[in-house]
């Protein structure tokens, strides 16, 4: 083989590596997501269909908290401040968002708990988060998170210090826009 | 097609230099582009130095002064931000474009042929494509500083990590950004293709009987960074074109409002920017073993150890990123296997550090500028590695985090460092490079002047970050009045070593004038180039140097 030939196969290996490269970091975007919904990385709350079934005599308080991004003309605000319960315990919050536009506007809503640990403990049977939300204009509504912190929190030995668990919600303008996902790891601070 | 034909009949006439504008415009000659490298480096060198000269005048004293008055009487707001876009600059500046083209681009270029004992690089267009494509990009991120960013403000302001949102439309709407990010894109497709033609140029065309593990460490260095820069910068790549179409074309891979992550952008950019810093000082590893090796006239303390230790840290500083990203909600466990991978680092380092010192142990030190430089290198770089492990821990960094104790740590590493690798290299091959010598005083009192003055300005850097400075403000409290004005003081004395380097190359080149010999520095100096004259023919090596028989050693 010339050194010509070498130089060119030695040239095309290096630049396979190159475009593997530029693959893997567009692959990151899909599995950095799918990882964080997975372990529960950043407080990425998960989702359940029934109830925990079992109770703990430990008891956690929930609090809650509202951001609304800018150019969204909604009130957004949690209708309690916190609220306490045993773990496992299924609890039911309610959020109140107004429209204050003068036509209809869909917003949806991203979300994450802090500390960032508990994210994977933290489940969500039914939450306004899942779908977007239209809103009429002027129209107030109030609107339900049923949640309940899994019993197995208990066994982790990294949460022992956690006494309170803050859900957070920020509500973004929503405009048809296909490539918007729920379940965003930190959108939240 | 004529100035092509021109370039072919150039060619073919064998020792004969092209003519001057087929010679530097269409140049695929290895050291006439590592010559044009070192100019642009010089250059842009230049401007981030001014740069940082107008940072440290601002920070000279508390309030807002300077900068006010040097824009005609602007107010604080605009004042802010033109200091925010000078860091911004000031670190892209001396990252890509004056320590890069200078070591990998300049001496890369220059050296690593004539050390394997080859006529050209593999690819001489190709290396020609890679300058021009680094010229281009030093024209559009010097375009990006005038044209708006935010509000009417020219320039982009976000740090040179460019974390969404401040560099997406939240934060930086104007297309400023979008200038900046294609900049990059070009300089990082011009480091790719030059470090596919280092690579081919090292694997494939090494004199007969050189094998890897008799190559020259300067040789192994760029081999190493060439691996370093083709396995990060493409990442850098997908992550700023990410950001540019979530600018542009309304995706959201870091808009949190459509679902996407800005943290995930911070992954991306320190997964290339860890192996960056080690890019940014391979070389320079590499440049210091040679100088201390011929000043010491021994041959390198533990040579594979040195070339292993290389791909070492360059293994390892692809997994240790998130060490930049401590204080962004990791889990535990997740930062102590941060602290413990960075840790590690410290190993490959120091095995390096007391290579160099074993090196010199019983030798015959002669104190030539090049080794004044190399052996400041010695101890600045070790100073900021000390920092670094200080730094590696998470917990010691939540409180460090984004203060000048940051910032003296890696001017430590970088602006002391690298800079002092690169002027090392620059005394130690200038009479190589340019065929004249300089003058040796002039040159001590360059490295002497400049070594107290980057002390002076770093040094006092380290007390700041302790008091709890936070980095990127254009002002402070009076509580940090004194360091920061010793700081500043640092910097005149940094100037007048700069003066003092420019005098002595007027001098080597207009009054001086003293003819350099093929070697210089005698016994100590083994490397293929010392065997050419000063400057090196047009084209070396008509008769390829052999290391195939008996006891020729290519080290």
């Amino acid at each position: 083989m010339s050194t010509l030939d070498k130089n060119k196969k030695t040239a095309a290996l290096v630049s396979l590596g190159v475009a593997g490269m530029v693959a893997m970091s567009f692959a990151a975007v899909p599995a950095y997501r799918a990882f964080c919904q997975v372990t529960g990385w950043g407080g990425t709350t998960q989702r359940a269909e029934a109830e925990a079934g079992r109770t703990l005599s430990r008891q956690v308080t929930v609090r809650f908290d509202a951001t609304v991004s800018q150019g969204l003309a909604w009130t957004f605000e949690p209708e309690q401040v916190s609220q306490t319960l045993h773990i496992g315990e299924t609890g039911l919050a309610f959020y109140e968002a107004e429209n204050l536009a003068d036509r209809p506007v869909t917003g949806r809503a991203a979300f994450n708990v802090s500390p960032a640990k508990a994210g994977i403990y933290f489940k969500k049977i039914e939450c306004f988060c899942f779908t977007e939300q239209t809103l009429k204009p002027g129209e107030k509504v109030s609107m339900p998170v049923t949640y309940y912190v899994d019993p197995a929190l208990a066994d982790d030995k990294n949460l022992d210090d956690v006494q309170t668990i803050t859900l957070a919600y920020t509500f973004f303008a929503w405009e048809d826009d296909e490539t918007a996902v729920a379940g965003s790891p930190s959108a939240a601070e | 097609m004529a100035d092509a034909q021109a370039a072919h009949e150039a060619h073919d006439a064998h020792d004969h230099k092209p003519p001057f504008l087929v010679r530097w415009l269409f140049s695929t000659n290895h050291k006439d582009i590592g010559t044009l490298y070192l100019i642009f480096a010089i250059i842009a060198g230049i401007v981030g130095g001014t740069m940082s000269g107008l940072m440290r005048l601002e920070l000279a004293e508390p309030g807002v002064t300077f900068l006010t008055t040097f824009m005609g009487q602007r107010d604080i707001d605009a004042a802010s931000n033109f200091y925010n876009v000078l860091i911004t600059y000031h670190g892209l500046i001396m990252i890509f474009f004056m320590v890069m083209p200078a070591m990998i681009g300049g001496f890369g270029n220059w050296f690593v042929p004539i050390m394997i004992g080859a006529p050209d690089m593999a690819f001489p267009r190709m290396n020609n494509i890679s300058f021009w494509l680094y010229a281009a990009s030093g024209i559009v991120i010097t375009l990006s500083l005038f044209v708006p960013g935010y509000g009417s403000n020219t320039g982009f302001g976000g740090g040179w990590v460019m974390y969404p949102p401040l560099s997406s439309n939240t934060g930086s709407p104007g297309p400023a950004m979008d200038l900046v990010i294609l900049s990059l894109h070009l300089a990082g497709a011009s480091s790719i293709l030059g470090s596919i033609n280092f690579i081919t140029t090292i694997f494939n065309m090494r004199a007969p009987g050189m094998t890897l593990h008799k190559m020259p460490l300067f040789a192994w260095s760029v081999l190493v960074t060439a691996f370093l820069l083709v396995l990060s910068l493409p990442v850098l790549a997908g992550a700023i074109t990410m950001l540019l179409t979530d600018r542009n074309f309304g995706t959201s891979f870091f808009d949190a409002s459509g679902g996407g992550d800005p943290l995930l952008y911070q992954h991306l950019f320190w997964f290339f920017g860890h192996p960056e810093v080690y890019i940014l000082i391979l070389p320079g590893f590499g440049i210091i073993s040679h100088i201390v090796s011929t000043f010491s006239k021994k041959p390198i303390f533990g040579y594979l150890g040195m070339a292993y230790a290389m791909v070492a840290i360059g293994f390892v500083g692809f997994i240790v990123w998130a060490h930049h990203m401590y204080t962004v909600g990791l889990s535990v466990n997740m930062k102590a296997y941060f602290v413990a991978a960075t840790m590690v680092i410290a190993v490959p380092t120091g095995i390096k550090i007391f290579s160099w010192i074993a090196t010199m142990w019983g030798g015959s030190i002669s104190f030539k500028t090049p080794m004044l430089w190399a052996m400041g290198f010695i101890f600045l770089f070790t100073v900021g590695g000390v920092t670094g492990v200080v730094l590696a821990n998470s917990s010691i960094d939540h409180y460090l985090h984004d203060t000048y104790y940051v910032v003296a740590h890696f001017h430590y590493v970088l602006s002391l460092g690298a800079v002092f690798a690169i002027f090392a290299g620059w005394y130690y091959w200038f009479s190589k490079m340019t065929g004249k010598e300089y003058r040796e005083w002039l040159g001590a009192l360059h490295f002497w002047v400049m070594f107290v003055g980057v002390n002076l300005i770093f040094f006092p850097q380290h007390f700041l970050g302790l008091q709890g400075m936070p980095r990127r403000y254009i002002d402070y409290p009076e509580l940090f009045a004194k360091w920061n004005y010793v700081s500043t003081v640092g910097y005149g004395i940094t100037v007048l070593a700069v003066i003092i380097f420019a005098i002595c190359m007027i001098d080597a080149f207009f009054i001086y004038r003293k003819k350099a010999v093929a070697n210089p520095w005698g016994e100590g100096a083994t490397t293929l180039e010392w065997t050419l004259p000063s400057p090196p023919p047009f084209h070396q090596f008509n008769e390829l140097p052999r290391f195939d028989k008996g006891d020729a050693k290519a080290f």
